[in-house]
């Protein structure tokens, strides 16, 4: 068995490196595509043309272009993403000070679009038609055609200006900002760290709202393919079956129909997880939290290609890992598979 | 309302002619969509808002940039229905010709990403091989980043402005159309109706344009009609950021975000765009839904 | 012999969206200790006429009988939770695909111990010997090796052995089996049938058994119950098929071919619509 699997890693390791250079060979190229000269935004028009070319000379611009795709990898995989113009440190150590800000928000949106999202999808499958399954459905309908952002600024409206149920933008009040040292980056798990109740429900209250927002999107997805899948599942035969054996129908739901479906749901999750980064670029900006997206869309604005294209880059890497994760997770789970 | 006889045609049990077969199966199908009535909404506010669209001169006369500094901010009533925003323009009328706006970049977005995508994945599909695995590395490559962020990086790299977002969303719309008619395609190829075809002499372009790609088109115009949900809120997100249509243009995401800085005092400027985009979101997805079921169903449930 | 189960004039109805479609259209039987079988093409109701005893049909479907009795249980008015206590632990049903009917990620011990009743159950290790034994009682080899493989891993001829033993674990005094051989080759065929014959014999069982293959009720049950169009057309002896009276039984038998036969040609079954309203 264990042969097997290391076979079939190898084999999707070689697949997944050929995408690897694939989505390195997207961002090289669109790194070129710009319409500005990136010397001419180094140096600025003022420069005189020996500056020009020294500058040409020391971004590589001079060689061919294949070598500068050979150089551009190599920089990729030792993590030398080039300095963010915009904010004056290195793209890699930029990022990986806004990531632990996105997993929060990540993962505080996936434990409600999981916690809320399965249930809610066994019971609209188990109680197909009723007024359950209609109101799952509507929910999740509008968690599909809502912007995220859009929601941030109403929620914002409502919940923060006129009810002040929670937190404004940002992780913390302005009052409570550096009041905990930065263990793990999230702002909840380091003030618990120093056991300083205030901030950490300071912190809770500033990440509901966005973390819920998130949550809400992510909810709406789950819950409709746990559905799709108990549906699929509570039509086979060895349902019928366990039911003659004289097992109730929740126990036949717990037993059977959900234990089968569990293997695609965490594919699912997987791929819920992965979308939250795109909810979260515009969401981030919305709330001003400073993780990744807010750090992309800031890249963006200000015109710093190496920014954005790095982002852009971990973001792929990320979907791709989380492939592969699920894959192995797959085969690990469904004994068929083995 | 229909002439009987022609009734008579559209439902006879027995057809004589392909046409008469395939009008036949339209009319059951439309029969079917329009017993849907979740779907039917979602087409009647889809229409609704083409017929603003194009009336949008009769509804707003006076454009979408008539300033009027005195009436700035001012809340919904008899005169602005939508209020007006942050330098007086009346958000109705830019609400209007925003849908101008919006439906173009859908349309063109799937004029452009349809077509490529049903290339792509018949071609890969049909040919297999090399083909198959150089194309669908690409294809994975481009399925590798969720949507909204490759589109920020297309438009990071080409530059601001609406026929940026449209080329940027369409390149981020194709590759699941692509996969999906490749799926498609690896079913119908060893049919032998395609074996036929070969035989007598068809080159795989013709058999490519007139066999495969009918059968992929159901699930790739339910696809891509459930696909429009999401490329809206994607040009919104664009728009929002001032990456879309360049002001004074009206978009629904820039009018959300110029309203950003007014959110306590004059909400109608964030919260009616917001409405508008979630119900032109909602109603493609009901669309998408209803053709799914009468095109496709075998998909999900 | 005492009937265990009364059948009178059961009815299974779908309503659909144009119209009512009748699976079964008031079937009438009784089954004693004795294996009676139940022949008939598909759609003519006989797979739905067993589910419906044991309450499980489609949730679309409406169950209606002037009788629906088993020993003292009036099924039809039963309750879902006095139902519980009869399935697996009065009547039983062993189905006919046990690639399907076994769940794909369980091992086939556990649910094999899973049929036990619950008021039944001992320690694991307890539970453990019962599924071994009963794995040995339907004659599988290696029962410790058994216990432990997933469904996808057995055969099909020990797939529906592991479900003969899954589906008599609770001890039930009526086995319906709905078309338990159909999926299997024809030489593990008989090796099935020769196990589910034992155990009907030393249980003391009653057996239902649901096929379309005509010659292999006549060879094992007791009786025979022809249905056609969710109507029972004919009801007899196994042993005096032959001299069976209703039109379609004798076109089933006259176009089954024998050993030794002398026609040139096998007739084809003529089915006159008048058969639909008898």
């Amino acid at each position: 068995m264990h042969l097997s699997i290391l076979k079939a890693v190898a084999r999707q390791a070689s697949s997944v490196s050929t995408t690897l250079l694939g989505l390195l060979a997207l961002t090289f190229f669109m790194g070129r595509m710009l319409p500005i000269d990136p010397v001419l935004s180094i140096v600025g028009d003022q420069a005189d043309q020996s500056t020009y070319d020294m500058v040409h000379r020391q971004l590589g611009l001079d060689k061919p272009l294949y070598v500068q795709f050979f150089l551009y990898i190599r920089s990729m995989l030792s993590g030398d993403f080039g300095n963010a113009l915009f904010t004056g440190h290195r793209v890699a150590d930029d990022l990986m000070k806004v990531f632990p800000a996105t997993v929060e928000l990540a993962t505080f949106a996936i434990i409600i679009g999981v916690g809320i999202g399965v249930p809610l999808g066994i019971v609209a499958a188990v109680y197909r038609g009723s007024v359950i399954d209609h109101f799952a459905r509507v929910v999740g309908l509008l968690g599909y055609s809502s912007p995220a952002f859009w929601l941030g600024l109403m929620g914002l409206i409502l919940f923060y200006a006129t009810l002040g149920w929670v937190g404004g933008p940002g992780r913390l009040d302005v009052g409570f900002m550096d009041s905990v040292g930065t263990h793990t980056g999230f702002t909840t798990i380091d003030a618990l760290w120093e056991g300083d109740m205030e901030v950490f429900w300071n912190a809770v209250s500033h990440l509901v709202l966005p973390g819920s927002i998130l949550g809400y999107g992510s909810m709406a997805y789950i819950s409709r393919m746990t559905r799709s899948f108990m549906l699929e599942q509570m039509a086979q035969e060895y349902i019928v079956a366990a039911r003659v054996k004289g097992l109730s129908g929740w126990a036949v739901i717990r037993r059977h129909a959900f234990r089968n479906i569990l293997v695609q749901l965490v594919t699912v999750i997987a791929l819920a997880y992965a979308f939250l980064l795109e909810g979260a670029v515009l969401t981030e900006t919305v709330f001003a939290w400073p993780g990744f997206g807010h750090y992309l869309v800031a890249g963006l604005l200000a015109g710093d290609m190496n920014a954005v294209l790095a982002c852009v880059l971990i973001v792929g890497i990320i979907f791709v890992g989380l492939n592969l994760i699920t894959d192995l997770l797959y085969r690990l789970l469904d004994p068929r598979t083995r | 309302m229909m002439n009987a006889s022609f009734r008579l045609w559209l439902t006879a049990d027995v057809t004589t002619t392909p046409w008469q077969a395939r009008l036949q199966r339209a009319y059951f199908g439309w029969r079917r969509l329009c017993g849907n009535r979740l779907t039917m909404l979602g087409l009647a506010v889809l229409l609704f808002l083409v017929m603003v669209a194009a009336l949008a001169p009769l509804i707003a006369p006076e454009g979408y940039d008539a300033q009027s500094l005195a009436d700035r901010l001012a809340a919904p009533s008899a005169a602005h229905w939508f209020g007006t925003d942050d330098l007086g323009r009346d958000v109705l009328a830019r609400m209007v010709y925003g849908t101008r706006v919006t439906l173009m970049i859908a349309c063109l977005v799937a004029v452009i990403a349809a077509p490529l995508g049903l290339l792509v994945g018949t071609a890969a599909g049909y040919f297999g091989g090399w083909v198959d695995t150089v194309l669908m590395r690409i294809n994975d490559v481009f399925l590798s980043f969720p949507g909204l962020i490759l589109a920020l990086g297309f438009v990071a790299a080409l530059g601001p402005g609406i026929r940026n977002s449209v080329i940027a969303i369409a390149l981020t719309a194709w590759p699941p159309i692509a996969r999906l008619a490749r799926a498609e395609t690896l079913t119908l190829r060893n049919a032998d109706y395609i074996a036929a075809v070969r035989i007598q002499g068809g080159s795989a372009l013709r058999i490519i344009l007139h066999h495969v790609v009918p059968m992929c088109l159901p699930s790739v115009v339910v696809r891509i009609t459930l696909a429009m949900a999401g490329i809206i809120i994607t040009a919104a997100g664009l728009g929002f950021l001032g990456l879309g249509a360049q002001p004074p243009m009206p978009e629904w995401g820039s009018m959300l975000s110029s309203g950003r800085a007014h959110l306590s005092g004059a909400w109608w400027i964030s919260a009616v765009p917001g409405i508008a985009i979630v119900m032109t979101s909602l109603a493609f997805n009901l669309l998408g839904d209803g053709l799914r079921d009468v095109l496709d169903p075998r998909s999900d449930s | 012999m005492t009937a265990q189960l009364v059948v009178e004039d059961l009815r299974v109805r779908f309503h659909t969206a144009r119209r009512v479609v009748e699976a079964v259209r008031g079937v009438s039987f009784t089954v004693g200790r004795e294996k009676v079988g139940i022949v008939g093409e598909s759609g003519s109701g006989k797979s739905m006429t067993g589910r419906a005893i044991l309450r499980l049909s489609p949730p679309q479907a409406r169950v209606t009988a002037k009788t629906l009795q088993f020993q003292e249980i009036d099924l039809l008015a039963s309750t879902e939770r006095q139902m519980l206590k009869v399935r697996g632990r009065r009547i039983s049903m062993i189905m006919q695909d046990p690639k399907f009917a076994l769940d794909p990620v369980m091992r086939v011990g556990h649910q094999i111990a899973e049929a036990i009743p619950a008021d039944r159950r001992g320690s694991r290790a307890q539970d453990r010997e019962r599924v071994l034994a009963m794995l040995d009682s339907v004659h599988i080899r290696d029962p410790k090796r058994v216990f432990e493989l997933y469904p996808h891993e057995v055969s099909g001829g020990m797939g529906q052995r592991i479900m003969i033993a899954m589906m008599l674990m609770p001890e039930p005094s009526l086995l319906i089996a709905d078309e338990p051989t159909s999926a299997l080759d024809v030489t593990v065929r008989m090796r099935v049938l020769a196990i589910l014959d034992e155990l009907a014999a030393q249980r003391d069982l009653g057996l239902i058994f649901i096929s379309h293959d005509l010659n292999l009720v006549a060879s094992f049950c007791d009786r025979v119950l022809i249905m056609y169009a969710g109507r029972i057309v004919e009801e007899c002896k196994a042993s005096e098929l032959a001299h069976a009276q209703h039109p379609y039984t004798r076109g089933l038998l006259a176009s089954l071919p024998r050993v030794g036969d002398t026609r040139a040609r096998l007739p084809v079954l003529t089915r006159d619509p008048a058969w639909l309203s008898s």
